[in-house]
């Protein structure tokens, strides 16, 4: 049965099944609305093992099953409705008990803890099959990091029931947002995937912009205002230190992207009113200009492999998206449907672009292959910008402003099929997210 | 009933500092995130043609563009040759161009449109006679609208350039 789950996202999957095309031109794409069933599972409480780790492993139970609920893609069944009752992490499942309930995946567990570390093991069971889905795995860390511990059992089972890479072990950088719209006050903040643990990095005194992750996580670059103008900035994250990245006079530096070597940063400069993509090599200071037109070209995105960069131009009259070589260029314009396209962000995948796309005065977030084809919008709104790929490649997350006076920013979340849009539970207002990789 | 008066506090506070202090958005000398408050003191009177009030309500501090244009209009030269006459006669000010977007684009390339759109601005003010260094730019792209509605009327004020004046150098 556990099958049919992953022939359904096998389906819902755009590399394998193009979406449905409408007929009056190639890239006109309707937002697919299908509803995917939802596999169910049953998580009781993980085991004790001892006495004190009864409120741990509760804790830790909840977690999991939150993580896959969350996904869309699977439904637990709650533990009033449970038959059997497990009683030792190593005793025979009873198949029968889970099928009665129609129980399809089985996820148990069990905790310890001298009072400072924790361990967390778990065995899945695919119940239809009556077999296990894979080996018992055992976690261990810190009594403070319980979440993580959690997010990696989650991964776990998501990853062998969809096999599918795992996403919830991982954290978000985002802008902390307060304050009147003609006043905001922006923080950058960083938080776990699900909105827990948030952290603030900066204080409200200067505007940030759109902070990214480093390909291994331990730093973020963003854009501030404290000098009174846009700069470029790298903040470690475990020192919490900070340097300028680019600080010549008279000119304006911002969308610092990380080249996935680590050392590359890419970003906008603007100057005499002109703004364009340099890259800065950071261990010897090195820059080079990519980019040299007139027209303002910026949101740089490295694919994967280092060798090329999505970005956004006016050059056309409109912003479009465009594909150069790494070390710039003549460039490639891959976005031909109707309206602009801005904010591209290159899959962890390799093989598709996430975008802004805005036209007749609303705003989505949509997708496309790296050559511009099988364009699909995944969302609709007054104001949706800025997507960010879950490290799997099968999660967005942006930013979504509501209009008027009243309006905030909120982030979201969406599955790239467009189903499962979910608003993010952030600690107030937020925009601008940055998702970072899986985390070691 | 604590709460109105606060509210009328702070319209009050905008109003009277309205877009003439430099550094008033964060960043720079000491104000917190926005605009409020901290604005009024340097402007002097309005009546005094050597103060920066009377750049900003007589001369005139803005001039505003079409959607996704830097080109200025007509009205835009008539309020910058102000601007530039106003600087030949007070060469101890100095000014930052800053550059607006409305909410109505994504958020890096409206940071590159304010600043198009700020350099329109300081260009022609130099063809205009005023000395290049006496002249910064910043864009602040949509992240400081003036009118906070979403409607036309409101992004129309938004996409502008306003001319901050103060005595000493800019850099």
């Amino acid at each position: 049965m556990l099958r049919n789950l992953l022939l359904l996202l096998a389906m819902a999957s755009p590399l394998i099944a193009p979406p449905a095309i409408a007929q009056d031109g190639p890239l006109r794409i309707e937002i697919d609305e299908g509803v995917i069933e939802p596999l169910p599972f049953a998580a009781p409480t993980f085991i004790a093992e001892t006495p004190r780790a009864a409120v741990l492993a509760e804790e830790i139970t909840r977690i999991v099953a939150a993580d896959l609920v969350g996904t869309g893609l699977f439904r637990e069944i709650p533990r009033e409705a449970h038959i059997g009752r497990v009683t030792s992490f190593n005793s025979p499942v009873e198949y029968a008990d889970w099928r009665a309930i129609n129980a399809q995946a089985l996820v148990i567990g069990a905790v310890n803890t001298d009072g400072t570390n924790v361990t967390v093991k778990f065995r899945l069971f695919d119940v239809f099959a009556n077999a296990p889905l894979g080996d018992g795995l055992q976690f261990g860390g810190n009594a403070a990091n319980i979440r993580r511990l959690a997010h990696k059992v989650a991964d776990q089972v998501y990853s062998r029931i969809t096999g599918e890479g795992g996403y919830f072990d991982s954290r978000v950088v985002y802008v902390a947002e307060s304050g009147p719209k003609n006043a905001r006050q922006k923080r950058l903040a960083v938080m776990d995937y699900d909105g827990a643990n948030t952290r603030y990095l900066t204080d409200a005194a200067s505007i940030v912009l759109a902070p990214r992750f480093s390909p291994n996580g331990d730093r973020v670059l963003y854009t501030s205002y404290e000098t009174g103008f846009p700069r470029i900035y790298a903040l470690d994250l475990n020192r919490l230190t900070r340097r300028a990245l680019d600080d010549q006079p008279g000119t304006m530096t911002f969308a610092p992207r990380f080249a996935p070597d680590g050392n590359t940063v890419v970003f906008s400069l603007a100057q005499g009113g002109n703004t364009d993509i340099y890259a800065l090599n950071l261990s010897t200071g090195a820059r080079q200009r990519l980019t040299s037109a007139a027209s303002i070209e910026t949101a740089p995105s490295f694919s994967p492999d280092g060798r090329f960069i999505v970005y956004e131009s006016d050059q056309s009259g409109t912003q479009q998206l465009y594909i150069m070589s790494a070390n710039g260029g003549e460039a490639r314009r891959i976005s031909f449907g109707k309206g602009r396209y801005g904010t591209p962000v290159w899959s962890p995948r390799g093989d598709q672009i996430a975008f802004t796309k805005q036209y007749k005065g609303r705003f989505h977030i949509g997708v496309m292959r790296t050559d511009g084809s099988e364009e699909r919008l995944l969302t609709a709104s007054f104001l949706d910008e800025g997507p960010t790929w879950a490290p799997n490649g099968r999660v967005i997350m942006f930013t979504r402003e509501t209009a008027g006076a009243g309006g905030a920013p909120a982030l979201y979340s969406v599955d790239i099929t467009g189903r499962n849009l979910r608003r993010v539970a952030t600690q107030g207002a937020g925009s601008d997210p940055a998702w970072s990789p899986l985390l070691p | 009933m604590k709460v109105i008066t606060k509210s009328l506090l702070l319209v009050g506070a905008l109003a009277v500092a309205g877009c003439t202090d430099p550094g008033r958005f964060g960043g720079g000398a000491g104000s917190v995130g926005g605009g409020f408050g901290d604005g009024a003191g340097g402007l002097g009177s309005a009546s005094d043609p050597r103060s920066p009030a009377y750049f900003q309500q007589t001369i005139g501090d803005r001039v505003l563009f079409a959607v996704d244009q830097s080109t200025l209009t007509p009205e835009a030269i008539a309020v910058l040759d102000g601007q530039a006459q106003w600087l030949f006669d007070n060469p101890e000010f100095t000014a930052i161009i800053e550059g607006h977007a409305d909410e109505q684009g994504t958020r890096e390339y409206n940071v590159a449109l304010g600043a198009r759109r700020a350099n329109a601005v300081q260009e022609y003010l130099v063809s205009r006679g005023v000395a290049p260094n006496r002249l910064r730019t910043v864009s602040y792209g949509k992240e400081r609208p003036i009118e906070i509605c979403s409607t036309e009327v409101c992004y129309a004020q938004n996409r502008r350039a306003v001319t901050v004046v103060a005595a000493g150098l800019t850099s």
